[in-house]
C-alpha cells in the first residue's frame, strides 16, 4: 500500500498492555510515535529522540528498551508494556506506590521510564543491591531528584515484594 | 516545629503523585486538539549573518503545509526583560546573531511534513565576522552585534559600598585570584512545547512554562491584545530550572500560525533546539580580591567580572547584577566593590539557571577564601566562622537579613562530616572541602515593571463542605508547589490536606502570580494562600458560632473540626458549618494577596537581590582522586540548610538533593561547547553529560532552625530549591585541593583538568 508520495505502509501487529492492535506504519515510524500518536498512550515520553535520556522506556517482551530507538516494524509480533499497563486496573504496582511514598517523583517526566526500568529489574532480580538498582536506572536521566529518593523507592519496593 | 501545626510540617504525599506514577499526567506535548497542526521554527545556520532574502514559495507548495511565516508576518516589536534592553524579535529581520536564531516557521499536518517544509525554505545570507570570545568582544573594531549597544556591552555595572581601597590599605593580607566559569544548560527532561489556539479574537496558549502570567503579558503586548483576551495555561511541566521562564519563539510563532490557519497549532523544540534556544548559565570570568586582618576577618572584597551573555539580553541583566549582589550575604564585611561587564557574543543567549547568577561567583569566592585561609595558616571552617553573617544585619548593598543561622550551619556541617578528624588526616588522594551559600526567598521586585501584587489566591469551599479548591497562579514545575500550597491552605483554614483540590497556573481561572523563579512561591504564594485560608476560617467560625449560639472567638477549627477553644471539645464538623454557610450566604470563598514591603537601597541596580528573607547553607564534601586518570569520585556530601519552617519535609529534602545534583553536574561534567563557527558541538544528552544514578555520592541533608522564626515568611518559611546548588562547585574544588594540592581555577573541574594539573605538578617537582 503506497501513499501519493510513493511511501509504502506496513501492517504491524503489537500486543500493548495485553491488547492487540494492527496498525499501518511507515518503514521509519518509531515505536514511541506509534504509542503516543496512534494509540494515545502518552505516558511514554519523548525527551531526546536519541536514546540518551530514557524517558521513552517501555518493556519489549519484558526487557526495557528506548522506544525512540525501536522501529514499529521491529516491534511487529511483540509484546509491549507501557506505564499505562503497570497498574492492575485501579491497583497500583508496588513500585508505583513506593515512588509516591518515598517522594521519588518531582516533575514526573522521567517517572514512567524510571518505573519501567525498575520493573524490569525487580522481575529478573527481586532483591537487588543498591548498586544493582543504580545500574538498572543508569540509562534513565532525571534532572530533579539526584536519584536519591528513586533509589530508595526501588529498594523499598523490592523489600515489600 | 511547634505542636499546633497538624497539616504543615508533615511529609504529605504529592497531590499529583498518582497521576505522574501512572502516566496519566499530561504535559504540553501530550495534548491534542481536533484539527490540530504541527509547527516548527527554522533557525539560522550562521553565527552572524545578514539576511538578504527569504523565499518560502517552495515550502508553501508542499502538500500538507498550511502556513509559512517570516518576520513579514509577525509584529516587529522587540521584547526582553526590561524596556532599556528589549533587543529580541519574534523572527530576525535584517540579521541573524547566533546559530539557532529564529528566521521562519511552518505549520503542517504532521511532523514529517513540517521537517520537509523547513528544508524547502530558501534563505540567502551574507555571512559576517562573528564574535565568539567574550574577552575580546568589547575591543575596538570588533563587529557590532546590536547597533544600539556600542562595543557589544549589554550591561555595565560599577557599584562601590564603603571604601575597598582603604580596606585593602589597612589589611594585613591582600590577595587576588582569577577564575573562569562555563556555559551550562538547564536541560529539563521535557522539551519546550506550546499549543496556540487563536479563535474568536481570543488567544489561548498551553505552554511548558514557569510563568503563565509573564507569557500572557508578553503575548498581549506583542499582539496588541488586552490581557483578558490572552489565556495561558500550564499543563504538567517536566522541569524548568530557569530555562522555561521566558517566552520562546514557540508561543509567538504558534499564535500567528494559528491565527492564519484558524486551527490549533502545536509547536515544539527538539533536544538540539533546546540547547540552541538556551537561556542557561552564563560563562563568567571572575577576579576576586580581598583584604583580611591578622585574625582572618574580611575587611573588603572587590569582585571584577565579565560575563558572556550570548546574542540577546534574555534575563541576563538580572543575572549580571545577581553575580555580585549575592556575595556579601554570607560574610559580614562592610566594604564591597563590584564591577561587571555583560557582553554580547554570537552565541545562544544566556539567562537564569538555578541559583541565577550566583553559583559561579560563589565558587570563585569560596576557592579564594580557602587560599586566604591557607596563607594565614587557618582552618577554612574557622575562617568562615569568624566572618559568618549574623541575624538582623544589613549587607553593604542594603539587603536586610532577618533570620540567619549560617554559623549553626557551619558548626553542624563540621560535626556531621567529622571535619576535625578528617581535615589534614585523610590518606593520600582523599580530601575534604567546605563552601557556603545564600539565596533569596523570592525577588523583592516583580519580573517586569508593574504594581500588581506578587501573588494572589482564592479558596472556594465546595457546596457540601467536604472539599475545598485552591485557585492560585503559582506554578508547579515539579518542585511540589501545588502540594505545599494545599498544605498551607488546609492549615490556615483548619481543614485537611486530603480534602484539598487545586486549580493552578491558568491565567483565566486562577488569580495572578508571577510564577516559579527566584525560589519565591513557598514564601510569596504561601502568604497569599495563608491569608485566603484565614479569611475562609473566619467566615466559617462566624457561621458555626451562629449555629451554636456562642461567640465566634470562643471557637477554633482544626483538621476539619470546629471546637471550643477553652475545653478543646469538638462541636461541629467543618463540612456542616460550610454547608450551612452556602445555604445561607452562597459560596464560602476566601482571598488573599501578597506584595513584599519596599526593600533595598536607592543606588542603580539596588533592586536585584532584594528579598523578604534569605536562606543560608553550608556544604562539606569528601572526594577521592585517582592520580592516574584524574577521575574525581565524590564519596559523600553533607548539606546543612537554614531554610526556615518546613512545610513538607519529604519535598524539602528532595529539593536539596536535586539542587545539589545540579551543582554537582556543573562542577564536574557539564559544559556546552562550540566549534569555531559558533555551532554547538554537544547539543544532546549523550555528549552534554548529566550525572546518572551511578555518579551520585551519598548525600546527608540536615537543617538548622533559628529560635525566632523568620518574620517575613508565612509561618517562618524561607527558600530551599536553589540554595543547595550554590556552594557545590566551590566545595568540590576545595576538596580536590585538599586531596591533591592542585587548585582548579576553571569550571568544570573535569577529570582531564585534574590529570593535567597533576602532571604539571609532577613535572614542576622533578625540575626542582
Amino acid at each position: 500500500m503506497e501513499d501519493r508520495q510513493g511511501r509504502s505502509r506496513h501492517l504491524v501487529t503489537l500486543v500493548v498492555n495485553g491488547d492487540e492492535y494492527t496498525l499501518a506504519v511507515k518503514a521509519n515510524t518509531l515505536l514511541v510515535n506509534v504509542l503516543r500518536d496512534m494509540l494515545d498512550l502518552t505516558g511514554t515520553k519523548r525527551g531526546c529522540e536519541l536514546g540518551d535520556c530514557g524517558s521513552c522506556t517501555v518493556l519489549l517482551d519484558g526487557r526495557p528498551v528506548n522506544s525512540c530507538l525501536v522501529l514499529a516494524v521491529e516491534a511487529d509480533g511483540h509484546e509491549v508494556t507501557t506505564i499505562e499497563g503497570v497498574a492492575q486496573n485501579d491497583r497500583l504496582d508496588r513500585i508505583q506506590e513506593a515512588f509516591i511514598e518515598n517522594a521519588a517523583i518531582q516533575c514526573g517526566y522521567c517517572t514512567p521510564g524510571m518505573i519501567l526500568s525498575a520493573k524490569a529489574l525487580l522481575t529478573r532480580n527481586p532483591h537487588p543491591t543498591e548498586a544493582e538498582v543504580r545500574q538498572a536506572i543508569a540509562g534513565n536521566l532525571c534532572r530533579c531528584t539526584g536519584y536519591v529518593n528513586i533509589v530508595k523507592a526501588v529498594l523499598a519496593a523490592a523489600e515489600n515484594s | 516545629m511547634p505542636e499546633e501545626f497538624d497539616v504543615i510540617g508533615r511529609a504529605k504525599p504529592k497531590i499529583d503523585g498518582r497521576a505522574k506514577a501512572t502516566g496519566q499526567a499530561r504535559y504540553c506535548g501530550d495534548l491534542k486538539f481536533p484539527n490540530m497542526l504541527v509547527g516548527k521554527i527554522l533557525t539560522s545556520p550562521y553565527a552572524h549573518a545578514r539576511i538578504l532574502s527569504i523565499d518560502t514559495s517552495e515550502a508553501e507548495k508542499l502538500p500538507g503545509v498550511k502556513a509559512v511565516i517570516t518576520h513579514r508576518d509577525v509584529p516587529d516589536l522587540k521584547y526582553g526583560i526590561s524596556p532599556a534592553r528589549w533587543d529580541e524579535n519574534i523572527f530576525c529581520i535584517d540579521k541573524v546573531r547566533f546559530v539557532g536564531d529564529k528566521v521562519a516557521a511552518v505549520a503542517a499536518v504532521d511532523e514529517e511534513t513540517v521537517y520537509q517544509a523547513l528544508k524547502l525554505i530558501r534563505v540567502e545570507y551574507e555571512e559576517l565576522p562573528a564574535v565568539l570570545d567574550p574577552l575580546t568582544s568589547m575591543d575596538e573594531g570588533m563587529p557590532q552585534i546590536h547597533e544600539q549597544f556600542p562595543r557589544n556591552i549589554n550591561t555595565e555595572i560599577h557599584q562601590h559600598f564603603g571604601d575597598v581601597e582603604k580596606a585593602f590599605a589597612e589589611a594585613y593580607h591582600v590577595r587576588t585570584d582569577r577564575f573562569v566559569g562555563q556555559r551550562t544548560y538547564q536541560s529539563p527532561i521535557e522539551p519546550h512545547s506550546a499549543i496556540a489556539i487563536w479563535a474568536d479574537g481570543k488567544l489561548t496558549v498551553y505552554s511548558s512554562t514557569q510563568s503563565p502570567h509573564y507569557f500572557q503579558y508578553y503575548l498581549a503586548r506583542e499582539f496588541g491584545l488586552p490581557m483578558g483576551d490572552v489565556r495561558v495555561i500550564k499543563p504538567f511541566v517536566g522541569g524548568g530550572f530557569g530555562g522555561k521562564l521566558e517566552p520562546t519563539g514557540l508561543e509567538f510563532a504558534g499564535a500567528v500560525l494559528s491565527r492564519l490557519t484558524g486551527r490549533p497549532v502545536k509547536m515544539f523544540y527538539d533536544r538540539h533546539e533546546m540547547f540552541a534556544h538556551n537561556r542557561g548559565r552564563h560563562r563568567q570570568y571572575m577576579e576576586i580580591t580581598s583584604g583580611v586582618d591578622k585574625d582572618g576577618r574580611i575587611l573588603g572584597v572587590h569582585a571584577n567580572f565579565i560575563m558572556d551573555g550570548g546574542a540577546y539580553t534574555s534575563l541576563g541583566v538580572a543575572s549580571a547584577y545577581y553575580a555580585g549582589a549575592m556575595l556579601p550575604l554570607t560574610y559580614g564585611f562592610e566594604n564591597f566593590k563590584f564591577d561587571m561587564y555583560r557582553v554580547y557574543t554570537n552565541l545562544p543567549a544566556c539567562g537564569a539557571q538555578r541559583g541565577h547568577g550566583a553559583p559561579q561567583p560563589r565558587y570563585a569566592l569560596e576557592c579564594h577564601l580557602d587560599m586566604v585561609a591557607g596563607d594565614l595558616g587557618m582552618d577554612p571552617i574557622e575562617l568562615r566562622l569568624r566572618n559568618a553573617r549574623r541575624p538582623d544585619t544589613v549587607t553593604p548593598n542594603d539587603f536586610q537579613v532577618n533570620s540567619c543561622e549560617l554559623t549553626a550551619c557551619l558548626e553542624k556541617a563540621r560535626e556531621l562530616s567529622r571535619w576535625d578528624e578528617k581535615k589534614g588526616h585523610l590518606p593520600p588522594g582523599r580530601g575534604i572541602g567546605v563552601a557556603v551559600g545564600s539565596f533569596v526567598s523570592g525577588a523583592g521586585y516583580p519580573i517586569y515593571r508593574t504594581d500588581l501584587p506578587h501573588a494572589a489566591a482564592v479558596i472556594r469551599v465546595n457546596e457540601d463542605g467536604t472539599s475545598a479548591t485552591l485557585y492560585t497562579g503559582a506554578v508547579d514545575i515539579g518542585q511540589g508547589s501545588d502540594t505545599v500550597l494545599c498544605q498551607m491552605a488546609a492549615q490556615a483554614m483548619g481543614f485537611t490536606y486530603e480534602n484539598m483540590k487545586i486549580v493552578s497556573a491558568d491565567t483565566e481561572t486562577a488569580p495572578h502570580d508571577f510564577g516559579a523563579y527566584a525560589s519565591r512561591q513557598t514564601l510569596m504564594s504561601g502568604w497569599a494562600v495563608k491569608r485566603a485560608g484565614e479569611e475562609v476560617k473566619a467566615q466559617l467560625l462566624d457561621m458555626a458560632a451562629a449555629m451554636l449560639g456562642v461567640a465566634a472567638d470562643t471557637l477554633d477549627c482544626r483538621m476539619g473540626v470546629v471546637f471550643d477553644r477553652a475545653t478543646g471539645e469538638g462541636k461541629l464538623d467543618f463540612a456542616q458549618a460550610a454547608r450551612a454557610f452556602f445555604v445561607k450566604h452562597g459560596p464560602l470563598v476566601g482571598k488573599g494577596s501578597y506584595a513584599p514591603p519596599k526593600l533595598g537601597g536607592t543606588f542603580k541596580g539596588a533592586a536585584v537581590g532584594t528579598s523578604p528573607a534569605y536562606s543560608f547553607a553550608t556544604q562539606v564534601s569528601e572526594v577521592e582522586i585517582d592520580a592516574e586518570t584524574g577521575e574525581i569520585k565524590v564519596a559523600e556530601v553533607w548539606d546543612v540548610h537554614d531554610c526556615g519552617t518546613v512545610i513538607n519535609p519529604a519535598l524539602l529534602s528532595a529539593q536539596v538533593h536535586g539542587a545539589l545534583y545540579m551543582g554537582m553536574g556543573e562542577s564536574v561534567w557539564e559544559q556546552v561547547v562550540f566549534d569555531d563557527k559558533g555551532r554547538i558541538l554537544n547539543g544532546n544528552l549523550g555528549e552534554y553529560r548529566l550525572p546518572t544514578a551511578l555518579d551520585m555520592p551519598k548525600i546527608t541533608s540536615a537543617l538548622v532552625h533559628s529560635e525566632v522564626p523568620e518574620p517575613a515568611g508565612p509561618w517562618g518559611v524561607k527558600e530551599v530549591g536553589e540554595g543547595a546548588t550554590i556552594p557545590t562547585m566551590g566545595c568540590y574544588a576545595n576538596a580536590i585541593y585538599d586531596a591533591m594540592g592542585i587548585r582548579l581555577d576553571s569550571l568544570p573541574l573535569s577529570y582531564e583538568k585534574v590529570w593535567r594539573a597533576l602532571k604539571e605538578k609532577r613535572e614542576a617537582a622533578s625540575v626542582n
